[in-house]
C-alpha cells in the first residue's frame, strides 16, 4: 500500500471513531436516560480508574481465568479440530457434540457450574471454556478439513511425510480459520469470564460493573464497560498480528 | 521386427530404447461407482525424450499421469520406472501441476526450494539450488514475491522451477501451459525445449493441444475416450534446428498435426 491510501484509511478510521464518540457525547447530553453518562464523564472516570489502580486490580483478577481458559481451549480445541479434520471416525464422534454446544445458550448453563465447581477460579475457567470451545473447535476443524486438495497432492508428490504435511501444509492453510476461531473464541471467553463474575462470583471486571451499577455511578460503570471493549479489541488485533507473523506473511500489509 | 510381440497396442518405440524410463503396462483404472477411466493403457517412454499424452478432454490423460506419479493407484496393470514397479511417489519423478499448487504463504524462493525442504536439505544449500533455477526460469528479482503477486505464466514457471530443483530424472507435466495465454504459451514451449536440451530429462507431458504436442514431443501417445486406451503412438520426427516460425510452417509439422487430428476425429464422430 502506498502512502496516500494508507493515510486515507487512517483518516477514515479516526473519523469513524470520532463520530461514534461524538454521538455518545450528544446522547449523554440530551440525556437519553439518566443512567447514560456523557462520553467526557465516562472518560474522566476511565482515567481516574486507571490512575488509582482500580482497573489494574480488577483485570488482574479477570485475566487469570481468561488466560487459563482460553489457552486450554485453544490447545485442546485446535487438537480436537485437527483430529476431527484428519480422521473421519473422530469427525463422526465429535462434530455433533460441538455443533450442539455452539447452538445451545451456554450463558444459561453458567449458574449450574456452581454446583460442580463452586465459586472459585475453576468455575470461572470452566465458564470461559464453555463459551469459547465450540467456535475454536469448529473453526479449526473446518479449516483443516478444507485444506486445498491440490496442495496435499503436491506435498505427496514431493514426498512429504505425515508430520511435514500437517506442519507445512495443513496448519498454514487452515491458519486463517483457526485464528478467526481463536479471535471469536477469545471474545466469547471474555464474555464467559465477565458473565461468571456477574453471575457466580462478584470479582474482577464483572464486579466493577455490578458495584457501580448498584451505586448508580453510571459514568464509572460505562468506563468499566468501555475498558472491556478496548481490552478485547486490542488483544484481538494483537492476535491478528501474531497470526500474520507466524503463518501468513503474504497477508502482512507492506 | 522380432521383438517380443504384444497385442495390447503399438510399440513402435520399443526397439529404439531397450530400457525405457517409464513403462506403462495394461493400466486399468475403475473409479468407485463403476466408471472406468482407463482400459489397458500401454506405452513406453524412452529415456531422455519428451512423450506427450494427448486426447479428448475427460479421456484419462491426467489419471494416467497421476498413476505414473504414484498419486493414484491403478485398479490393474503396472507402471515400471527404470524397471522397478511404482508403489507411490518417488524421488526420481517430479510433478508440475496444471493449477500450479504453490504455497500461497511462501515466497517464490521457498516455493521453488519446497521439494528440497521436504527432503531435509539444509536451508543454505536448498536456497542456492533454488536460486539457480529461479534464474534459469527468468524469475530473478522475484525471489521474495508471493504467488498472488505473480502472473499465471510466472506462477507456472515457479512450479516448473520447483520440479527442476529436486533434480528428478523424470518430469511429469499435467497440462502445464493450459492456464497461460497463447503468446506466452509459445514462449514457454520454446523455453521448455531449450531447458530440456540442457538438462537431459525424460518428460511426460499431458496436453489437449495437438499443435503443442507436435511442437514439443519426440513421441505422442494418443488416448481415446470411453474408456481410454492407446489409439496410436506417433513420432513426429520434427527437425528442431531451425527457427520456431519455420518449424511451425514446415510440411512435417503440419502433416503430423493433420494426422493426429484425423486420428482423434474418428473417435469424436463415433
Amino acid at each position: 500500500m502506498s502512502a496516500r491510501p494508507r493515510l486515507l484509511s487512517w483518516t477514515l478510521r479516526i473519523a469513524s471513531i470520532v463520530f461514534v464518540f461524538a454521538l455518545w457525547e450528544w446522547a449523554g447530553r440530551i440525556p437519553v436516560s439518566i443512567a447514560f453518562p456523557t462520553f467526557t464523564a465516562a472518560m474522566s472516570a476511565f482515567r481516574e480508574m486507571i490512575l488509582d489502580g482500580t482497573f489494574a486490580s480488577a483485570y488482574a483478577e479477570t485475566i487469570g481465568p481468561l488466560l487459563v481458559g482460553v489457552l486450554l481451549t485453544a490447545l485442546g480445541g485446535m487438537l480436537a479440530g485437527l483430529v476431527m479434520g484428519l480422521s473421519p471416525k473422530a469427525e463422526w464422534l465429535g462434530l455433533p457434540l460441538f455443533i450442539v454446544l455452539q447452538a445451545s445458550p451456554s450463558a444459561a448453563i453458567i449458574p449450574l457450574i456452581t454446583f460442580i465447581y463452586g465459586i472459585g477460579f475453576a468455575a470461572k475457567v470452566f465458564a470461559v471454556v464453555l463459551l469459547s470451545a465450540p467456535v475454536i473447535v469448529l473453526n479449526s476443524y473446518r479449516g483443516i478439513h478444507n485444506t486445498p486438495r491440490s496442495l496435499l497432492e503436491m506435498s505427496e508428490a514431493f514426498l512429504a511425510n505425515r508430520r511435514q504435511r500437517i506442519w507445512k501444509i495443513v496448519l498454514p492453510a487452515a491458519s486463517g480459520l483457526i485464528f478467526a476461531g481463536l479471535r471469536l473464541g477469545i471474545a466469547q471467553g471474555f464474555t464467559g469470564a465477565v458473565l461468571a463474575e456477574l453471575i457466580i462470583t462478584p470479582t474482577g471486571v464483572g464486579d466493577l460493573i455490578t458495584f457501580y451499577r448498584s451505586g448508580a455511578d453510571y459514568d464509572y460503570m460505562f468506563a468499566s464497560i468501555f475498558s472491556i471493549v478496548l481490552f478485547a479489541s486490542v488483544s484481538l488485533s494483537l492476535l491478528q498480528k501474531l497470526e500474520q507473523r507466524i503463518f501468513r506473511p503474504e497477508m502482512r500489509p507492506t | 521386427m522380432n521383438h517380443p510381440h504384444t497385442d495390447t497396442g503399438p510399440r513402435s518405440t520399443a526397439e529404439l530404447a531397450p530400457e525405457p524410463a517409464v513403462r506403462v503396462q495394461d493400466l486399468t483404472k475403475e473409479y468407485p461407482g463403476g466408471i472406468q477411466a482407463l482400459d489397458k493403457v500401454t506405452f513406453d517412454m524412452p529415456k531422455g525424450e519428451l512423450t506427450s499424452i494427448i486426447g479428448p478432454s475427460g479421456c484419462g490423460k491426467t489419471t494416467t499421469l497421476k498413476i505414473i506419479a504414484g498419486l493414484i493407484e491403478p485398479s490393474a496393470g503396472e507402471v515400471m520406472v527404470y524397471g522397478k514397479a511404482v508403489r507411490g511417489p518417488g524421488p526420481e519423478r517430479a510433478f508440475v501441476f496444471q493449477e500450479f499448487a504453490l504455497l500461497p504463504w511462501a515466497t517464490v524462493l521457498r516455493n521453488v526450494a519446497f521439494g528440497l525442504e521436504l527432503r531435509g536439505v539444509g536451508k543454505k544449500e536448498r536456497e542456492d539450488m533454488a536460486r539457480e533455477y529461479i534464474v534459469k526460469m527468468n524469475l530473478a528479482g522475484f525471489e521474495d514475491a508471493y504467488p498472488h503477486q505473480l502472473s499465471g505464466g510466472m506462477r507456472q514457471r515457479v512450479g516448473l522451477a520447483r520440479a527442476m530443483a529436486v533434480d528428478a530424472d523424470i518430469l511429469l507435466m499435467d497440462e502445464p501451459f493450459a492456464s497461460v495465454d497463447e503468446q506466452i504459451r509459445r514462449k514457454f514451449q520454446e523455453d521448455l525445449l531449450h531447458l530440456l536440451s540442457v538438462e537431459k530429462k525424460s518428460v511426460v507431458f499431458v496436453t489437449h493441444s495437438i499443435e503443442e504436442a507436435v511442437y514439443v514431443s519426440d513421441q505422442i501417445v494418443i488416448l481415446t475416450r470411453g474408456p481410454a486406451h492407446v489409439s496410436k503412438v506417433v513420432r513426429p520426427g520434427i527437425d528442431r534446428s531451425g527457427d520456431s516460425q519455420e518449424i511451425r510452417r514446415s510440411p512435417g509439422y503440419l502433416d503430423s498435426v493433420e494426422n493426429i487430428w484425423d486420428e482423434l476425429r474418428e473417435y469424436l464422430e463415433e
